[in-house]
């Protein structure tokens, strides 16, 4: 896009303003050059679709019990079964299966979870960076004081309290993880408001809502989905902890957490139980934090032209 | 100040202005009472060292950031008194052009939406009208219509700076304040830059206030120039009266550090070299303000503070030594 930067007196005439179609087409050839990017944009994609699709691309039923084939090993190890690709747990049930609908919790946890939180996080945030004083104080005590104690102790004793299920689990890495966002919101708040063009906006009179929604939020957006992306692959991680606990949503769910769980007794001698949802996990939560990098550069427009 | 002269032709009247910081151990004075009157269609040129509160006098004088005391007089009303929703009502006629044009604008909006903004806010318009006027604003500032679907970063600061005017002038304001708006620029686009900023004040009859530190931009732009110290006003005189026979020493020394294009001027002028540096705002001498640096100072500047008076018709002059006939009493010593 260096072309375009370098303004020519000649050419700028003929300067056309980028078509949705177009901007699509910067934003590939963007993704294209940042290869870690375009990796995790596509492990999450794949994710996504197999949470989406769950039932169409699983070979089959995740909770058909079968124990004439209960402990069988991958396909490829020598007493494995093509019908079962990624082996069955002591039960029987399709690992493979599990691992695809499993996505579905991750990636409604992650999903939900991070826009419950952004949210209530954003709302907070900026109350506190747009009136300061009092509201600002109030504001982050309460932030700091959420933060302050250790976040997996936090969500194991609200969990314990609500009980399992997925809704509770949403609600509660929303509400824990809202302080994160909201100290985000109120930074850049802050920072915005203090910048040149928050000044040059008042000094042509714009009011303050329109100081609000045409100066102040615009600019939160490239932070904040930045901040999503990263909180989204911990809320995943998270999750599959409080499976693992049986904190999370009940047994017979197919989840990565309770996954481990079963596999974890089987560990020694039936490791694929638990090898498999772990890769699982560990490529969702890295392929979010590669997409996020990139993400938080290109959301810049200042950034994008030098990359 | 005697009885305003120009009343009549006053556009922008400042009484005593001051804004005060309160910060932790004092306060900061950074505007200490500064009176002066801004004629229709001239410049007011407004200099002084950095951190002598000229560009605070101006964000004040706009309302941008809420005086001590002191009045602001404009279209009839003291802007000092004024609620937000009242100031705002009043933006039209008075803008800014801001010296960071890099910071001034949302990364995010094109310049087309920039230059809009104002009308979009105060005019009830349709689009086209509004395309149409922004294209007219463009090409006023000598930009390409063509360009308004860029951003503000693909720009150079110099067209950067065309943008900050186009916006200020969307609405046909009466009065301008440009607070250096071009000392962040190369010199060779300043001059652009400048001559653009007084064409336009010729087309449209435009009043400014211009803030700066280049003593050569002032005296080329402004036609009359006030010089600030230390958060007070110590001399106000047409330019060229004031270039030519500076009453206040500090004043003098200022204007002796102007280099001269003519090196054997340069080689046979002298220069009035201060001591020491400016006192901090937050502990400003007693008395006048500039003794503490003043080659001049007398017993009675420590404790008397020199009353700010039209010594000669339209020169003000802050000091002790100068007398009503305009010059000083006891002759300047030249050091250095």
């Amino acid at each position: 896009m260096a072309d375009e930067q370098i303004v020519i007196e000649g050419l700028s005439d003929v300067y056309v303003a980028p078509t949705l179609g177009v901007r699509l087409r910067r934003l590939g050839r963007l993704l294209w050059r940042d290869k870690t990017g375009m990796i995790g944009l596509l492990i999450f994609l794949t994710v996504v679709f197999a949470a989406v699709f769950a039932d169409l691309i699983a070979p089959v039923d995740p909770n058909l019990q079968d124990l004439r084939s209960a402990k069988l090993p991958e396909a490829w190890a020598d007493s494995g079964s093509w019908s079962h690709v990624l082996g069955t747990d002591d039960l029987g049930r399709d690992i493979l299966s599990r691992i695809i609908h499993g996505a579905r919790v991750s990636i409604t946890v992650g999903f939900f979870g991070v826009l419950v939180a952004m949210s209530i996080g954003m709302l907070l945030g900026m109350l506190a960076g747009y009136f300061r004083g009092w509201v600002d104080s109030a504001l982050s005590a309460v932030i700091n004081l959420i933060l302050s104690v250790p976040y997996l102790v936090f969500v194991i004793v609200i969990a314990a309290i609500f009980g399992r299920s997925l809704f509770n689990v949403v609600l509660i890495f929303g509400i824990t993880d809202a302080p994160i966002f909201a100290r985000l919101t109120r930074g850049e708040v802050l920072r915005i408001r203090e910048s040149g063009y928050a000044e040059a906006a008042e000094s042509i009179g714009a009011s303050q809502p329109r100081i609000l929604f045409r100066h102040v939020l615009p600019n939160l957006v490239g932070p904040l989905v930045t901040l999503a992306t990263f909180e989204m692959s911990a809320m995943i991680f998270y999750e599959s902890g409080l499976s693992f606990l049986g904190l999370s949503v009940p047994p017979s769910v197919p989840s990565w957490g309770n996954m481990l769980t079963f596999g974890r007794q089987y560990l020694t001698v039936y490791p694929w139980m638990s090898i498999y949802p772990g890769i699982a996990i560990a490529l969702t939560a890295l392929s979010m934090n590669l997409f996020g990098d990139w993400l938080r550069d290109v959301l810049d427009p200042r950034v994008r032209r030098s990359r | 100040m005697t009885a305003g002269e120009h009343a009549d032709t006053a556009v922008v009247r400042v009484r005593d202005l001051r804004k005060h910081f309160r910060v932790s151990g004092g306060t900061v004075r950074a505007v200490d009472g500064v009176s002066f009157d801004i004629l229709r269609g001239e410049t007011l040129g407004l200099v002084g060292e950095s951190g002598c509160g000229k560009s605070t006098t101006g964000r004040t004088l706009l309302g941008l950031t809420p005086a001590t005391a002191g009045s602001v007089e404009f279209r009839g009303r003291d802007l000092t008194g004024l609620s937000r929703r009242q100031l705002r009502a009043m933006r039209p006629h008075m803008q800014m052009i801001f010296q960071d044009s890099a910071a001034s604008f949302n990364p995010r909006h094109t310049i087309g939406s920039i230059i809009a903004e104002p009308m979009a806010i105060h005019l009830d318009l349709d689009r086209s009208a509004i395309h149409d006027r922004v294209a007219e604003l463009m090409e006023l500032v000598g930009l390409k219509r063509e360009w308004r679907k860029r951003f503000p970063h693909e720009f150079s600061g110099g067209q950067r700076q065309r943008i900050n005017i186009a916006r200020a002038l969307s609405l046909n304001p009466e009065f301008v304040v440009g607070d250096e708006p071009v000392s962040a620029l190369d010199v060779s686009i300043q001059a652009q830059v400048v001559n653009l900023m007084s064409d336009l004040q010729d087309e449209l009859g435009l009043t400014y206030l211009m803030i700066a530190h280049d003593l050569s931009m002032v005296r080329h732009i402004s036609d009359r120039v006030a010089v600030m110290y230390l958060g007070k006003v110590v001399e106000l005189a047409a330019t060229e009266t004031l270039f030519e026979d500076p009453q206040h020493p500090y004043t003098q020394a200022l204007l002796s550090a102007v280099p001269l294009p003519n090196p054997k001027q340069e080689r046979a002028r002298q220069r009035i070299l201060l001591e020491g540096d400016v006192p901090s705002p937050r502990e400003a001498p007693s008395g006048c303000v500039f003794r503490t640096r003043c080659p001049l100072a007398e017993a009675r500047c420590a404790t008397e503070e020199p009353p700010y008076r039209e010594v000669s018709p339209g020169r003000f002059v802050a000091c002790h030594l100068v007398d009503g006939a305009g010059s000083n009493v006891v002759p300047v010593e030249i050091t250095g």
